[in-house]
């Protein structure tokens, strides 16, 4: 009896455990991977260079092309999604009726369970057109659409946690402000912002996060030219469609071109494992204020 | 015009920006999905779900794609699911807080923000090179099992959380022992949460592609696979595929896999709603 119940509770530790295994496995193939490239690739070069062709005949190593196609990808989704996404968690809450509410969540929400390929097929087939027809130096493949596409993707997620911090703000303090005679707009933007302020930041982080992180989108619609430029008009490539590009390719395993991949990979780990400890931050440290 | 009229136009106002940031949302959506009908719909025939792919569009099929996304998830659900409601059980149900349990908790919550592609080079190094798997079902499927985890895991977590101790300490009192009270009473009352997670975790493994074009999935498979051992394709690789072609008619093609896909995705997220909505409606603690 009693040593079936051992038996059992050291199965369910073990599942447990595997989670951690799981993330030491990826420091560890990460590592494994990327060690060999920068005994042949200076960290330097790597952080400086201005140039990314590890596939060309005259190869160059600098990353900062391909984060500054991330940087501009995710710059633009965010400066779509936080407006957007924000309005709406405050409209939500301070304006809309309970039944709207009940009604336009779930239908938002369908916009962050359609499968990214999905938004990148809209993206180039759609959206690029769209623009192209009053923006004439529009490319083809370009930063703007997909980065605007990826933006209407996260609203879901910035306006349900930014809508959940708002709403977790006591009551009272709506009640005061309204008590001393200020609009539903005053009341949103000088009481019920500032003092969910820390849950908005948490939730604007996290997107930040999914939007380094997104891969389909880009690699259909944004090109695989890494270029060292902020010009939303022009083709670039993100980290993650550099990855892809070369998983498709004919790469030979073990090869410094193969390599490159776990490079590319520990840099995209490292932000977005940076942006995932700084939000559970500062949600640990500013979460109880009001309990 | 006094102050308080302004204020109240400048109210007034940000209820009609509301309003338009919802449309944006809202028509987007409808946008995307009038598109891909309009374009894709007719394409869709007996033919087209049971086609091998060709080079040429109008007699290229699905038939490998859909195949391989059902083995998918088949095979995922086997692995993810025992592994990941096994680990919930074991954080809610056996740990106490302590050092050691926050930190499980955490590095959860960050294997959840890893990005997908991540877990497909993890896949690439040790199942498909070290455990020499192969580009195959087994690979990919359990590449993904360990992306969906810590959907299955926090979900899990959740719907015993539900469960009021009462429950628990009744059956305590009657002499059972720990696994005994939560196999038969704690897992079978949070049984429609654990469902709806698990569901969920499902339709996010269905729209993945980047994880498993780094694990080496193809977009051309010239049969059925017949057993974990195979290559494989899946929808969204095909759609990724087709995408990328140059000739508009296998955009056409790509469009019409698009509706299958969302199919199955809404279908997946449409059951999970159902039960979600179902369980709150039955349980009244």
């Amino acid at each position: 009896m009693k040593a079936s119940e051992k038996i059992i509770e050291f199965l369910l530790w073990l599942a447990a455990a595997i989670t951690i295994l799981i993330t030491v496995g990826i420091i560890w193939v990460l590592l494994s991977g990327s060690l060999p490239f920068f005994q042949e690739v200076s960290i330097v070069e790597f952080l400086t260079a201005k140039q990314w062709t590890p596939l060309f005949a005259q190869k160059r190593f600098g990353i900062m092309p391909l984060v500054a196609g991330t940087f501009l990808t995710t710059a633009i989704a965010i400066a779509v999604a936080l407006p957007i996404g924000l309005t709406i968690a405050i409209y939500l809450n301070e304006y809309a009726p309970s039944r709207l509410k009940r009604t336009i969540k779930p239908l938002l929400e369908i916009l962050a369970t359609i499968p990214t390929v999905v938004y990148g097929f809209f993206a180039l087939t759609v959206v690029t057109p769209f623009l192209q027809s009053f923006i004439p130096g529009l490319a083809g493949f370009n930063a703007l659409s997909p980065g605007i596409v990826m933006g209407i993707m996260i609203i879901p997620m910035i306006s349900s946690l930014s809508e959940d911090a708002i709403s977790s703000v006591p009551k009272s303090l709506r009640e005061a402000s309204y008590g001393m005679g200020s609009t539903r707009l005053q009341t949103a933007f000088r009481v019920m912002v500032p003092a969910a302020s820390s849950g908005i930041i948490v939730s604007v982080i996290l997107a930040i996060s999914r939007a380094v992180g997104e891969t389909m989108i880009v690699a259909i619609a944004a090109g695989q030219q890494p270029r060292l430029t902020l010009n939303p008009l022009v083709p670039v490539e993100t980290i993650t469609t550099y990855i892809v590009q070369v998983s498709l390719g004919d790469v030979p395993h073990g090869s410094l071109e193969y390599r490159t991949i776990f490079a590319a990979g520990i840099v995209l780990f490292i932000f977005t494992f940076a942006l995932n400890n700084l939000s559970f931050w500062i949600k640990k440290k500013y979460q109880e204020k009001y309990d | 015009m006094t102050n308080s009229t302004r204020n109240r136009i400048k109210d007034k106002a940000f209820q009609f920006f509301g309003i338009f940031c919802m449309l944006i949302g809202l028509v987007f959506l409808g946008a995307l999905l009038v598109d891909i009908i309009t374009r894709g719909l007719g394409r869709i025939d007996w033919d087209f779900l049971t086609s091998l792919p060709s080079r040429r569009a109008s007699r290229s099929g699905i038939l490998t794609a859909w195949a391989g996304t059902l083995w998918i998830l088949l095979l995922t659900s086997l692995i993810a699911f025992p592994l990941g409601i096994s680990a919930g059980v074991y954080l809610e149900e056996y740990t106490k807080k302590s050092k050691l349990s926050s930190f499980l908790e955490i590095n959860i919550a960050n294997l959840a923000g890893v990005p997908s592609i991540i877990y497909g080079l993890l896949g690439l190094e040790v199942f498909v090179r070290q455990m020499q798997m192969g580009a195959s079902l087994l690979a990919g499927a359990l590449t993904l099992s360990l992306l969906v985890l810590p959907i299955v895991i926090v979900t899990t977590r959740e719907a015993l959380k539900a469960v009021p101790p009462s429950v628990r300490q009744g059956s305590f009192a009657l002499g059972a022992t720990k696994w005994q009270t939560t196999w038969r009473q704690v897992l079978p009352a949070s049984f429609g949460g654990i469902l709806t997670g698990v569901i969920l975790a499902l339709s996010r493994a269905v729209g993945e592609a980047a994880p498993l074009i780094v694990v080496g999935a193809l977009a051309y498979v010239p049969f059925v696979p017949s057993s974990p051992n195979d290559e494989f394709t899946v929808l969204p690789i095909q759609i990724f595929n087709w995408t990328s072609r140059p000739q508009a008619e296998f955009l056409v093609n790509a469009a019409a896999a698009i509706i299958m896909l969302l199919f199955i995705t809404f279908l997946l997220n449409g059951v999970a709603v159902y039960l979600r909505n179902k369980q709150q409606k039955k349980i009244k603690w």
